[in-house]
């Protein structure tokens, strides 16, 4: 149980990770961004490229990654999102062109990196034994980066002044209008930065996991989940529905694994039942 | 009929014509028998999609509909096989077990709108596809096979549709019966939007509050909504079962639902002929790209990309008027 627990901490600071960058897309744009798993994938494959093949630093390569991503999610806004945004009659519009995007990210992985698992060297050796719980060195190095990460990003959105200006665009596009926020600027640099989140999330998990081109859609529909748990467009709710999925997923594969794989058809299942007494998720705002 | 036009008519009477007269046909020269098969699964997907495009007309983005193409094909394919039922007899109760389904999940989650909704469709196909591996009954990944084929259809002793098994050219007959049925599918749809029903459907896709308070039960209003379109998710998925004889949890997956919904998407969600249009357009779209080879996925995709930003509301949106506005969105 210990050792459960311990997982789902480590697993759900990852999942944190992901969940913020897409909460924050949708906040911001009320676009819910479907390439989101992609990102991931692509953060994961540039990861392993700059450390794996390149054999440069890990930190170099987590930073390649970040900015890769950041590029790729400020172009997607410039050229794709804002233009479909003022041009057509329906909001959700955005979610076609969004699932476009999935399949081109998808596409251009394929092509570039294959279809085979990629993994890389270990970045620590070493296990960490405390009878009750074992960690590898590396998993817990990944999990504090990534709640470092976590920690660092919401004290951005908190203290600084493109954070405080992305607030004020979520909370009410018009009125921060008004009050003088570039609402295009910001628009761009939220999806930038959600984008970044993505790649970030996807270098850190490539040195536990690996990674392969298959795994953007279910890991899209997994932040999907989590961000529905906490509420959409809420920075608190994204982490804590990360931290919950991490948690009850870690808990349930070891209690029910004797059941078969039914764990994540119970995920689901109370997922669904939850929603429909919560709509709105644990601290979303209703209808948010 | 109501607000029908001569123009309407003509063009409409031309359309069903061309799919059940000239298409055989021009098939039937060309001698690509493979054509009936790639025009039968557009036929059903444009069914299933077209109950998509219903709950959009309703406001919902509906990301589930897999589900029930998935259940629909279960529950007709576990009648044949488990209870010998008649496959004629078999689709209309896969058609109703989605629609009761539907109604007892829509109660609760059609409360929820926007991307919550979405969302939480999204997760019921994947609900379902769990399930399909999880019962005994539906035999796991393995899945389903040899379905028989559609028997005889007898009514008072007359036959009305012969035995599939004892039919020469199969492919055609399943072409018959797929294109009948999404035509009298998009009639339905095409009558619903013009009748006081349909203009409901709108206020509740427009201003649910709204529409509440001048007396319209919108609970009621909207699961009524969601299991029609369900009922066409569960005859799609049926029929389908009927083709390929088999059905396994993949048969219909997450990847199956996002393509309903892009097929109304892609024909225009203003326009009740636009998921048909959608589904025509993505599956010809994808079939052709597919000497492309490597590059499939990357072309196909930078089409639907470069289409939404030129056309944001569909193809329809080009205004073939007579044929296409069905609905009346602003």
């Amino acid at each position: 149980m210990e050792q459960a627990l311990a997982n789902g901490v480590y697993l759900g600071a990852q999942y944190a990770l992901i969940a913020l960058g897409l909460t924050l897309v949708f906040a911001l744009m009320n676009v819910l961004n479907f390439a989101h798993g992609q990102m991931f994938v692509l953060g994961g494959f540039v990861t392993y490229t700059v450390y794996g093949q390149l054999k440069l630093p890990y930190w170099i390569a987590l930073v390649a990654s970040a900015l890769t991503l950041a590029i790729v999610g400020a172009l997607f806004e410039k050229f794709l999102f804002r233009t479909v945004l003022k041009r057509s009659s329906r909001d959700e519009s955005t979610m076609l062109l969004a699932a476009g995007t999935a399949f081109f990210l998808d596409a251009v992985i394929l092509l570039i990196f294959g279809e085979k698992q990629r993994g890389v060297p270990k970045i620590v050796n070493g296990i960490l034994d405390l009878d009750v719980v074992i960690m590898p060195y590396d998993r817990l190095l990944i999990g504090a980066l990534a709640i470092v990460m976590i920690v660092a990003f919401i004290l951005f959105m908190q203290f600084s002044k493109p954070g405080r200006a992305m607030r004020a665009l979520a909370q009410d596009r018009t009125a921060a209008q008004l009050m003088g926020v570039e609402v295009e600027r910001y628009s761009m640099i939220g999806f930038a930065l959600g984008a970044m989140l993505a790649g970030l999330a996807g270098g850190l998990l490539v040195a536990i996991t690996g990674v392969n081109s298959g795994i953007g859609g279910p890991i899209s529909i997994k932040a999907f989940m989590m961000v529905m748990i906490g509420g959409a467009g809420v920075i608190s709710g994204a982490i804590l529905g990360g931290f919950i999925l991490g948690m009850v997923e870690a808990l349930l594969l070891s209690v029910l694994h004797s059941y078969g794989d039914i764990t994540y058809l119970v995920i689901f299942a109370s997922l669904m039942v939850f929603l429909s007494i919560r709509p709105q998720g644990l601290v979303g705002k209703p209808w948010g | 009929m109501i607000g029908m036009s001569r123009q309407f008519m003509l063009s409409s009477i031309l359309f069903v014509f061309v799919l059940l007269v000239l298409v055989p046909l021009a098939v039937n020269m060309s001698g690509r028998q493979d054509l009936f098969y790639t025009l039968t699964s557009v036929a059903l997907l444009a069914i299933a999609s077209g109950g998509v495009w219903l709950t959009f007309y309703i406001g919902r983005i509906n990301i589930g509909q897999g589900a029930f193409s998935l259940l629909g094909g279960y529950v007709s394919a576990i009648l044949m096989v488990h209870y010998g039922v008649s496959f004629w007899l078999a689709l209309p109760i896969a058609g109703i077990a989605c629609s009761i389904v539907s109604v007892l999940i829509g109660l609760p989650i059609l409360r929820l709108r926007g991307v919550y909704f979405a969302m939480t469709s999204l997760v019921l196909t994947q609900v379902m596809q769990l399930l399909a591996l999880a019962l005994p009954i539906t035999n796991g990944a393995k899945g389903m096979v040899s379905i028989p084929l559609p028997g005889a259809l007898t009514l008072f002793g007359v036959t009305l549709i012969p035995d599939f098994a004892t039919i020469g050219n199969l492919k055609q007959a399943f072409y018959f019966l797929a294109v009948v049925l999404m035509i009298a599918c998009y009639a339905g749809l095409y009558r619903l939007t013009r009748s006081r029903l349909g203009a409901i459907c709108v206020s509740l896709q427009q201003n649910e509050e709204l529409s509440a308070s001048i007396g319209i039960n919108i609970a009621a209003m909207r699961v009524l909504a969601y299991a029609v379109s369900s009922f066409l998710g569960g005859i799609g998925g049926a029929i389908f079962v009927a083709i390929s004889q088999s059905i396994y949890p993949s048969s219909f997956t997450v990847t199956d639902s996002v393509n309903f919904m892009l097929n109304c998407f892609l024909g225009g969600l203003g326009y009740v002929f636009g998921p048909m249009l959608g589904t025509l357009v993505l599956y010809f779209g994808w079939d052709l790209l597919y000497r492309t080879a490597d590059y499939q996925l990357l072309i196909f995709s930078s089409i639907l990309i470069a289409l939404m930003l030129v056309l944001p509301n569909g193809l329809l949106s080009l205004r073939l008027k007579a044929l296409a506005k069905g609905g009346h969105y602003g």
